[in-house]
C-alpha cells in the first residue's frame, strides 16, 4: 500500500455497491475528455482488441491524420501501441516517404529496423506487394508471442471473398478484402500451420480495420 | 485540499501500451500465458493486481464495471476495486451482470449468461498448470511448447486411483483451442463448462507471476478427463434457500454460532434478481430432493 492509495478510506464490508461518478480529475470530463490521448489511445486498442477477439469483424476507429501513405486507422494503431520497445518496419511505399519517418520518431519514438525478422509491428501501404509472411518474426515455441503484427492497408473490405474459421468465429464468417496478394489464403493457411508460432495482421481501409490473428482459419471462396 | 492526480485507470501510459500488446498477443493465442512486465499497484497481492491490471488496460471512460469476489459484489475485495476504478477511471459501475461492460472477477463466473458485448477479467494467482507437477519455469515453457500434457493426465489419474474419482474441484484444469493447458484460476469447476463458447471475452491476469492469458469468444474449452471418468461438474445436491434456485452453484454459511447453517447462490446479483422475480425457496420441495 502506498500513500496514494484509494484504498485508504477502507470501505466497510457491504458498504453499498451503487456508487456513481464522483472524485474524478477534471481532466477526464467535458470539452476536454475527447482530445485527451489517453482516451484515444483506449478507444484505439480496444477496437482492436475486439477485432483480435473476432476475427473478421470490422471496427471503425476515430483516425488520426498523418503523412501518406498512412491511413487514418494505421496511424491511429500506431499512436496508441508503438513505442520505444516496439521496432517498426516499413514497406518500401511507407519507407519512400521521409514524412513517415519523422512522423514516427515525433508521435512514438519507435525505433525502424531494416529486417523484418526484428520488427513488433510491420507497415504495409502495398498490400498487393507484401512480403512472405516467413520473412517476419514468427515467435518461438516457448515465446510464441515474440511476433511481428502486420498492419496491412487495403483499399477496401470488398472484393475477393473468404470464410474465416476459428477461436472468436461462432461457426463461420464472410469475409472480403482487396487488394491482397493472389496467394493470400495459402499464405495464410501456411501461417496458421506454425500455430502457435505466426504472425498477427490487422487489415486497414481507412477508418475501419479487421483483425486476422494466426488462429484464423482462411479459405478462399 | 490537493486532491492526487491520477493518470487515467491509474496505470501510466506506457505501462498500458505494454499491457495492451500483451492482450493482443493474448488472444491471437488462445490459453498461452504471455510474460508482462507486471506493475506495483496500490493494493498487495492476491487483491487481484493482475485482473486490476488488465481491467484498468483495457477500460474506457464509457464503459459500465461490475467486480464480484467469489460470486459478490459486497465483500471488501469487490467494493474496495470498484472503489479504485470510480475514483482513477470514472466508469459507472453497476451489480447487475447484464449491465456490465466489464465484469472483474475472483473466483466465480457469473451465472446470468454473458453477451457479445462483455468482457469478463479473472484474478489469476498461479497462471501456471503444470507449476504443482515442475517448478521449473524453463521446464514448464518446453512441456507447454511441445504439447506434453502425459504428467498432468498422470496426476489426475492418480487421483481417481486414490479416491475413485478426480479430487480436484476448484482451478480444474482446461484445454483451450485443442492446444494450451491452461488454469481457468480458482473457480469451481461447477464454472468450467461456461467458459466454453463464450459469447464473451474472457481475459486472465496474473499480478505476482506477471502472465496475461485469454480464451476468445466462441473457442471450445475442454475439461482435462478420462472416457472411463468423464468431466462432471460438481454442485450441493440442494435448492437455495434464498430463491429456490436448483441450478446455480451454491455457498454454504454458517447462519450463527449452534452449528446452523443454509444453502444459498454464490451469485448474489443472479439470487437477487430471482426473489425480485417472486422466487423463492420452498422447503418441502428441497426435503424430497434430500430424500
Ligand atoms: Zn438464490
Amino acid at each position: 500500500m502506498n500513500n496514494l492509495s484509494p484504498f485508504a478510506a477502507h470501505p466497510r464490508e457491504g458498504g453499498g455497491p451503487e456508487v456513481k461518478k464522483q472524485d474524478l480529475d477534471s481532466r477526464f470530463r467535458g470539452n476536454e475528455r475527447s482530445m485527451d490521448p489517453a482516451y484515444e489511445s483506449q478507444a484505439a486498442f480496444r477496437a482492436l482488441m475486439d477485432c483480435t477477439a473476432r476475427p473478421g469483424e470490422l471496427r471503425k476507429l476515430r483516425g488520426v491524420s498523418a503523412p501518406a501513405p498512412f491511413a487514418p486507422a494505421t496511424a491511429a494503431l500506431i499512436q496508441s501501441l508503438a513505442d520505444y520497445e516496439t521496432p517498426l518496419w516499413l514497406d518500401a511505399a511507407f519507407a519512400a516517404e521521409k514524412k513517415v519517418a519523422d512522423w514516427i520518431r515525433f508521435h512514438c519514438g519507435a525505433p525502424i529496423v531494416r529486417e523484418p525478422g526484428e520488427a513488433a509491428f510491420a507497415l504495409i501501404a502495398d498490400a498487393a506487394a507484401m512480403p512472405p509472411l516467413a520473412q517476419f518474426s514468427q515467435g518461438t515455441a516457448e515465446y510464441p508471442d515474440r511476433s511481428t503484427t502486420l498492419l496491412v492497408q487495403i483499399e477496401s473490405f470488398a472484393g475477393t471473398p473468404f470464410t474465416l474459421r476459428g477461436p472468436g468465429i461462432k461457426a463461420s464468417r464472410e469475409f472480403a478484402a482487396s487488394p491482397l496478394p493472389a496467394d493470400f489464403a495459402v499464405r495464410m493457411k501456411e501461417n496458421r500451420a506454425l500455430f502457435p508460432r505466426g504472425v498477427d495482421l490487422v487489415l486497414v481501409a481507412g477508418n475501419d480495420i479487421a483483425a486476422l490473428p494466426r488462429s484464423v482459419a482462411v479459405e478462399a471462396r | 485540499m490537493s486532491a492526487p492526480v491520477y493518470n487515467f485507470a491509474y496505470l501510466d501510459e506506457q505501462t498500458k501500451r505494454m499491457i495492451r500488446r500483451a492482450i493482443l498477443k493474448a488472444i491471437a493465442i488462445p490459453g498461452y500465458q504471455v510474460p508482462f512486465a507486471s506493475r506495483e499497484m496500490p493494493m498487495p497481492y492476491g487483491w487481484g493486481t493482475g485482473g486490476v491490471q488488465v481491467t484498468a488496460s483495457i477500460l474506457g471512460p464509457d464503459d459500465t464495471l461490475k467486480v464480484i469476489d467469489q460470486g459478490s459484489d459486497d465483500t471488501t475485495n469487490a467494493v474496495s476495486i470498484r472503489k479504485f476504478f470510480v475514483k482513477t477511471a470514472g466508469v459507472e459501475t453497476t451489480t447487475r451482470t447484464e449491465d456490465a461492460t466489464v465484469i472483474q472477477t475472483r473466483h466465480r463466473i457469473p451465472e446470468t449468461a454473458l453477451t457479445e458485448n462483455q468482457v469478463l477479467v479473472y484474478q489469476v494467482p498461479i497462471p501456471e498448470p503444470l507449476r504443482f507437477l515442475e517448478p521449473r519455469e524453463t521446464e514448464t515453457r518446453r512441456m507447454h511448447a511441445l504439447s506434453e500434457y502425459g504428467l498432468m493426465h498422470v496426476k489426475l489419474y492418480e487421483d481417481i486411483a486414490r479416491h475413485g474419482h478426480i479430487a480436484t474441484t476448484y482451478a480444474y484444469p482446461v484445454e483451450v483451442g485443442g492446444r494450451y493447458v491452461m488454469d481457468p484460476s480458482p473457480i469451481p469447476k461447477f464454472d468450467n463448462p461456461k467458459l466454453s463458447d463464450s459469447a464473451a471475452l474472457q481475459l486472465f491476469g496474473a499480478g505476482r507471476e506477471k502472465r496475461i492469458y485469454a480464451i476468445p469468444p466462441y473457442t471450445k474449452v475442454k475439461s482435462l478427463d478420462f472416457e472411463d471418468h468423464p468431466f462432471e461438474p460438481y454442485r450441493h445436491d440442494a435448492a437455495c434457500e434464498l430463491c429456490g434456485a436448483t441450478h446455480s452453484y451454491l455457498d454454504e454459511v454458517i447462519t450463527d454460532d449452534k452449528g446452523g447453517r443454509m444453502f444459498v447462490c454464490s451469485d448474489t446479483d443472479f439470487c437477487e434478481q430471482r426473489r425480485a422475480e417472486g422466487h423463492a425457496h420452498v422447503p418441502d420441495q428441497n426435503e424430497a430432493v434430500h430424500g
